[in-house]
This record gives C-alpha cells, structure tokens and sequence, in this order.
C-alpha cells in the first residue's frame, strides 16, 4: 500500500499539467456549490444579525431597503431624510426609546453617523481607547476606520466635502478623536460616531465665527443697528470646533426642522411596538416605520433564489467537469497499458495495479478536497464583507 | 533448472502453435535463444516465467511446475526467482533511476524493501556505471544507460533465473557490447540460470548454448 502511495504520488507529481488540470476541476466542482452555499449563509448570518437586532426603524417613505441598508449598515445611498421634529413625535407617545442618525456625510471612506450616546448602549458598543465625544466638534472611531485613517485619540478627522465644485455646499469640518470603539464585526467598525448636532454643524445648520460684537470684527461688519448687527463675507467662519472658539458655534432655525436620515425606535415590549407600528400604518404622512429584519428576509428571500440558480448551474457545470476529469483518467489508463501490463510482469497483482489507480485518483482528488476546502474558509472569511460592500 | 515437457500453446485467434516436446536448462547455464521473427521465443519466455500458461504440458522453472501454480502464487515465484529484462526496458518514465530499479519491491508485497537492499541497489548500479545518476530521472539517460538500469532492476531481488527478451534488440553497437558483457558478468556474479532471446547470432555466440527455435518448428 505504500509503495502504491508513493507511486501514485511520483506520477501525479511527474504530469503535473495534467495533475494541475485535474486537481483544478475537482476544486471547482466542490468549491463553486459549496462556496457559494457558504458565502450566502455567512453573509445572511452577518446580515441579519445586525437586522435582527433593531427592532424597528422610522423613515420616509420610499424604498425600505435603501432604508434599511443607509441606517445599519451605512450604505452610500442616503434615503430623503426626516425632521427632527418626527423624532419628538414618536418621543412623545413613550412608545419606544428614539435614537436619531443622521449618515449623510463621510470622512473619506468613512461614513460619519451623527446620533445620541443612547446609540452605543443599544449597539453595546465600548471604547476601548479614550472616552466618548462630549461636545460639539468631537468623535469616536470605529476600530477599522481608526486603522484606515491611522487615528487615534488626540488625532482629528476631517469631513469630506460633498463636491468640491459647489462653493455653496458644505464645507469640512476638523473634528476631535476622543476616542476608538472596541472592534465588533459590524459597519460600526467602519464608521466616525459624531454627536447630532456636530452633523448638523457639518450640514451647515449650525456654525462659528468671529464675535461681531468685537473690535477685531469691525471689518466683516456692513451694517449695525440697534437690533441687527449684518455681516460680509470677510467675517471669519470657524472650520473646527475648539475650547476657544466653541461657545461661538449656534443654529439657525428651528431645531424640529433639522434633518435625520431615520431613527430606530427601541420599544420597551411587543405592545408598545404593535401600537407604534399601527400608528405609522393608520397614518398618511410621508414617514413610513419598517422592521429590518422582515426587510432584509425579502432581501435573502431574493438572493436564495438566484443562490438556487447558481446552484444548479454548478451542479450541471460540475457533473460536465466530472465527467471530463473521468474521460481524462480513464484515457490516462488506457495511454498507460503497456505500462501497467510491465508492472503484472515484474510482480504487480491485478489488484494492485488498480489500487495504484485508486491511489493515483486519492492523491488527486484529496488534493481537489483540501483546496477547496481552503478556498471555501478563505471565502467564509473574506466573502462576506465583499458582499456588503457590494450590497451597500 | 529448467524442464519443458510435452509443451503445447497457442494464442487466441491465431494459427500459430508453439510445440516444445522437451527442454532443459541447467542451473547456472547461459542459454541465447534464436529463431525468426513468430517462431515463438517471446512466448517461450512468458511461458517459462509464468506470465502466460501451456494449454498442454509442463513448464517446471527452479524445481517448481509454475504452469500448474494458481495464479497469485506463480506471481509471488517469479517476483522471487525470475528477473526480466525486456528489450524496450519498459522503465517508468516518472521514477528515478532508484526508485525503477526498487520497482519490483514497491509493486510487491512478497519482497520487502530495507537498507540492505537500497545497499545492493547500489552497489549493482555502481557496477554497471550508472551509480552516480541514482536520483536522475530515467528519461534524461542514453539508450544503454536505460538499459544496465532494466538489468539492475532484473537483478536486484536476487534472482536464481534471468530472462531476457532482446536485451540488445535496441542499442547501438557499442552499448550493445557493454550490455551483453554486464548481463553474462551480473548472472554469473549472482550464479543465476540465464536465458536471453536475441537475433544477433554474434551475441548468441558468447552464450554456453544456442537454442534454435526452428528446431522445435
């Protein structure tokens, strides 16, 4: 039996074209179903976890999906957002606890979440390196986003600007590290935390700049009368938020009136969450409440499908591929019959010849196994943030 | 000692019948078979090793009647007994030079591969001048050198008998010298019976005796 082994493996390693071929269509025939068996359930699994975690999710109206994917996972497309005030409403019935996100702009690739701490208790979320944002201008780092923006507390980040050809838009705003999130498999490691209203800040509803009411000022004043004092553009407007200059930062307008991308409602029972729910559906307003993990089913719903496509298209692929590998070894044997019937002369038995065969076929196909094996973990790995990263 | 006795075989599909009334070889007597092409000496030889059995008759090959044997005893005899030299040396293309001559010991469960035969491995290859290609792949040697490596393998399970199918029928002049001189030396080296089937009645002359073929027609 070991001499067999060892000469099954001195000639698959000798033809190690064919053996190359052969071992790569094994692969291909385990790895394509498994893999993408595999690559589904993992992806599901990181999916819906963080769905299923979030009991219930206020929007507007419109794709509940986009919604969904922009507020837990933070994806690039940013549903019409809600007021402030649709927040205080649902505050008002004691339905739910409210959390506000606002994800409409990114550092980088990173998204920027404007929310409350109550966000991090609910996501249990920690840091881990420094301490939580305390006020405006200041901000957590998700573990991913520390390590690729290469930030640390005491560092600071800087907003993206939304284009850089609209000289009316928002412009970056150089935020504080306070702090790192522990690291917790999910979109939060790659996101910046802010509080609220330094987002809104970023939007541009709220600002700092020089005291007008002082001297330094006098040139960046146009007009000043009892009431109104009416600036030019020479006045100079803050681009970072600091002890010195933070008590100058203030919002214009009304605060209800301030936008949220969406805001998770936390209902204390099943009651509370069925009247709430029944609240928005009775409703006729342009705000709509979803479950995420009733969303993102729909969404795995779809993809099991096309999963059971591809499934059959690589079962039919892989019975090809099989029967080749077959045509190919038994080819093999007939090319090596001379060879074989010299082996019988100098000692072989007809059993031993064929478990030389059997052996040839073992180290092959073992050799198929294991790489698809590895790639199956290595897509179990890897596969699923490609997936999210696709998705959102 | 070979002995032949009333000896009858015939191939499937074929008009051709070898008839072999007696034979017989004496223990450490160098036989070269000759005849014509179809007079039957490869058939000979397969019926003296065992490969292939009479329809009549007895083939008794170092005091043992191989034609009445079963099967998995007559390969486990000739494994043990009778070392083959063919005349296309029929080496693995895939093996190294040791490892074609420890063939037999790896397609064999009735001989056992140890230190003292890789030693004599080696010591045959050194005789015959191939020692310093042992780990060199069969396919990167001459025609002559492949053949001394056939004749190594034949020899190194030590052989009471060797039979050899055209051992020259494929080399040049010189090397064909050399490969004569090695088999007539390594048998007698071994005292092993040798029976050679050749259609070079030059080589056929540096054996004890000539066995014609046509002589049995």
């Amino acid at each position: 039996m070991r001499g067999s082994l060892y000469l099954a493996w001195r000639y698959v390693t000798h033809h190690w074209i064919k053996t190359t071929i052969l071992v790569a269509s094994i692969t291909l025939i385990i790895f394509l179903p498994l893999g993408v068996r595999v690559l589904i359930r993992e992806s599901a699994q990181h999916l819906t976890a963080r769905a299923e975690a979030t009991p219930l999710l206020v929007g507007t109206r419109g794709s509940p999906l986009e919604l969904v994917l922009n507020s837990l996972y933070f994806g690039t497309d940013a549903p019409e957002p809600l007021f402030y005030s649709d927040l205080e409403s649902i505050d008002s019935t004691k339905l739910a606890l409210t959390i506000p996100l606002y994800t409409r702009f990114r550092a980088q690739a990173s998204p920027i979440v404007g929310t409350s701490l109550d966000y991090f208790a609910f996501r249990d979320l920690d840091v881990v390196d420094g301490d939580m944002f305390a006020i405006l201008g200041e901000c957590v780092v998700g573990a991913r986003a520390a390590e690729r923006l290469g930030v640390a507390p005491g560092d600071a980040v800087i907003s993206s600007p939304e284009s850089v050809f609209d000289l009316a838009g928002v412009y970056p705003l150089k935020m504080q590290v306070t702090g790192v999130l522990e690291f917790s498999d999910s979109p939060d490691d790659d996101a910046i935390f802010v509080d609220l209203k330094t987002a809104w800040v970023i939007a541009g509803y709220g600002h700092g700049h020089q005291d007008l009411a002082d001297a330094t000022a006098a040139t960046g004043v146009l007009r000043r009368d009892s009431t109104t004092i009416t600036a030019n553009a020479a006045v100079v407007q803050y681009n970072e938020i600091t002890p010195d200059n933070i008590d100058s930062f203030h919002f214009h307008g009304d605060i209800g009136s301030f936008p949220v991308t969406s805001v998770i409602a936390v209902p204390p029972d099943q009651r509370s969450a069925t009247i709430l729910r029944g609240r928005f559906e009775e409703g006729a307003g342009f705000s709509q409440i979803v479950v995420p993990s009733d969303v993102m089913d729909e969404l795995l719903g779809t993809v099991l499908t096309v999963q059971t496509f591809v499934l059959a298209a690589a079962i039919i692929m892989g019975l090809g591929t099989l029967a080749t590998a077959g045509l190919v070894f038994g080819l093999s044997i007939r090319a090596r019959q001379r060879e074989l019937m010299t082996m019988m002369k100098i000692g072989a038995s007809p059993g031993g010849i064929r478990w030389l065969i059997i052996s040839e076929m073992v180290v092959v196909t073992t050799a198929g196994i294991a790489f698809a094996l590895a790639l199956t973990a290595l897509t179990a790995t890897f596969g699923p943030p490609l997936i999210r990263s696709a998705l959102l | 000692m070979i002995r032949i006795r009333d000896l009858e075989f015939q191939y499937q599909k074929s008009d051709f019948v070898l008839r072999m009334t007696n034979l017989e070889v004496a223990d450490h007597e160098r036989v070269a078979i000759v005849g014509p092409s179809g007079s039957g000496k490869t058939t000979l030889l397969n019926l003296i090793a065992g490969i292939t059995t009479p329809h009549r008759g007895s083939v008794e090959t170092a005091g043992q009647h191989v034609s009445d044997m079963p099967d998995r005893i007559r390969r486990q005899f000739r494994v043990q007994h009778i070392g083959l030299v063919f005349q296309e040396f029929e080496l693995l293309e895939y093996l190294s030079v040791l490892d074609n001559v420890l063939l037999p010991y790896h397609l064999s469960r009735a001989l056992r591969l140890d230190d003292s035969v890789r030693a004599r491995a080696r010591d045959l290859a050194n005789g015959v001048e191939i020692g310093d290609k042992l780990h060199r792949n069969v396919a990167r040697l001459s025609q002559g050198e492949r053949q001394r490596v056939a004749l190594c393998r034949a020899l190194v399970p030590e052989p009471s008998l060797i039979l050899a199918d055209e051992p020259t029928g494929n080399l040049d002049p010189t090397n064909k010298q050399r490969v004569v001189d090695l088999l007539l030396e390594n048998t007698k080296a071994v005292g092993a019976t040798l029976v050679a089937v050749t259609h070079d009645r030059e080589v056929a002359s540096r054996f004890d005796r000539i066995l014609d073929m046509r002589e049995f027609g």
